[in-house]
């Protein structure tokens, strides 16, 4: 478990150290939203019609830009070589740099949702369903795109490569993500939507890493 | 008790027997030139069953078969939409399953037999795609419709399928190809239920009412008899090419190998 707590705290002070891309996924975000009223319309009836479906394909996209380093910088050092050679299983590890990744790139999305969902007119009573539909769904989000990011570590355009992979994957997400924003604005029960959400969650955040860890595993060999 | 001693002696025997055997022909599945045979004296089997299951099977879709009372005539390209949509997801169990055998025992046919299935289950889907299209023209008026769950999740799953064959691609090194792609299609097959289902969900969700969805009648024996022979057929058929590939994809993998040079040479002279 030290380890774990090690690795978490190293990567976090990693990304505080770049802040450049600490502020990338959250840019991102929040510029993948902004353009949708510019190529449709901004009137306020529509505005409110998609604007839960923009944040959400935005947070789609905004997640897969941001990881392609996760494991990549590791790799290239040589300190992943190291981890992998430590006692610690390497799901384990895996699991603290995706926390780690989540911290410092899902929580800004996490905040800047409601701003954003404001800006689109959602209602004001609907803002707490999004706001945990979002919690809920960024760290599947970041459990996926790692497996990506492991899948592609030795390839050099690995970028691109994670969303042609990892978007089909993510449709579970977007399809109960935008479920639950729009049963909230109708005013309607998310729970059914934000139950699923919850128990992806716990699948992807159990299984997730294994997948990533023996993919890294294979990548370095 | 010297009886029941006698037999239980027995029994353990025939165990190890049977066990020796079994690992015995699990071995023999690790070498190129055993597999490549196998494929081979397979091949001709599926190809007979697949040829005589399609030809009858379309005799009885095409003319035995009674015009459905709602659809006519159009009903019948089920004959070719339902095989070919199983035959997809078919494709990729086979695909998966024997790349997890391939990463577990490190077995390189077994990851063959997954390269040799991919293209084959993207085409399936492909081809299931499109006939759900020419019947959707003149059934639901458009040949796309999003609204439909089982298109769209039939569009995913060839996104898998893409996924697996451009990340195998993208790899100089096979080894690493292989092993890397098998998690890529292990992870795909745990969410390939949760893709289905989740679309399942949404399509319900947003099924409006000038959607018009044809009830679906229970289909009758003369119609149904066609279809089972055509989806054995299209497994034959399937079947067929898989053994096929999969010899290809061992000469191509063992090109610089002893045996490859001698079966090219006992054939060319």
């Amino acid at each position: 478990m030290d380890i774990f707590i090690l690795i978490l705290l190293r990567d976090l002070r990693l990304s505080f150290r770049r802040w450049n891309e600490l502020a990338m996924p959250l840019l991102f975000f929040i510029i993948i939203a902004s353009l949708f009223p510019l190529a449709s319309s901004p009137e306020i009836s529509q505005l409110r019609d998609y604007g839960g479906a923009v944040i959400w394909i935005s947070a789609l996209l905004s997640s897969l830009l941001a990881l392609d380093g996760l494991f990549r910088v590791d790799a290239q050092d040589g300190s992943m070589e190291q981890l992998i050679l430590s006692p610690t299983p390497l799901g384990v590890i895996v699991l603290a740099k995706i926390i780690a990744h989540w911290i410092v790139s899902g929580v800004p999305l996490v905040i800047a949702s409601p701003l954003l969902a404001l800006s689109f007119y959602l209602p004001l009573e609907a803002l707490p369903v999004f706001i945990l539909a979002i919690a809920l769904a960024t760290p599947i989000l970041s459990v996926l795109a790692a497996i990506g990011a492991a899948l592609t570590v030795s390839l050099r355009g690995g970028g691109a490569l994670i969303g042609l992979l990892m978007l089909p994957m993510m449709v579970p997400v977007l399809i109960f993500g935008t479920w639950a924003t729009d049963a909230a604005v109708q005013g309607e029960n998310p729970i059914g939507a934000l139950l699923l959400l919850a128990s992806l969650a716990i699948l992807s955040i159990s299984l997730g890493p294994l997948a990533a860890a023996g993919a890294v595993k294979v990548a370095m060999e | 008790m010297a009886f029941i001693r006698h037999n239980l002696v027995r029994i353990v025997n025939t165990i190890s027997v049977l066990n020796t055997n079994f690992w015995r022909w699990f071995h023999q599945l690790a070498s190129p030139p055993h597999v490549f045979a196998l494929a081979g004296r397979v091949c001709p089997w599926f190809a007979g069953l697949a040829i005589i299951f399609l030809v009858a099977g379309t005799y009885g879709g095409l003319v035995l078969a009674p015009a459905d009372y709602l659809q006519g005539d159009g009903f019948r390209i089920i004959y070719v939409h339902v095989p070919s949509a199983y035959l997809g997801m078919l494709a990729y169990m086979v695909m998966a399953s024997s790349a997890a055998i391939g990463f577990i025992w490190r077995m390189k046919m077994a990851h063959g037999l997954a390269v040799s299935a991919a293209p084959l289950g993207a085409w399936f889907t492909v081809l299931a795609l499109v006939t759900g299209g020419i019947w959707g023209k003149p059934m639901w008026g458009t040949y796309w419709q999003w609204a439909d769950a089982r298109l769209m999740s039939e569009l995913m799953l060839l996104f898998l399928f893409l996924g697996y064959m451009v990340l195998r691609a993208s790899f100089d090194d096979r080894d690493k190809a292989d092993r890397i792609s098998a998690i890529l299609a292990v992870v795909g097959v745990i969410n390939i239920p949760i893709i289905h289902y989740s679309v399942e969900w949404w399509s319900t969700l947003h099924q409006g009412p000038t959607i018009a969805k044809l009830d679906e009648p229970s289909i009758t024996m003369d119609m149904l008899i066609p279809l089972l022979i055509m989806i054995i057929g299209f497994t034959a058929f399937f079947g067929w090419l898989l053994c096929k590939r999969l010899q290809g994809e061992i000469l191509k993998r063992e090109r610089q190998t002893r045996w490859v040079d001698g079966l090219i040479k006992g054939r060319t002279a």
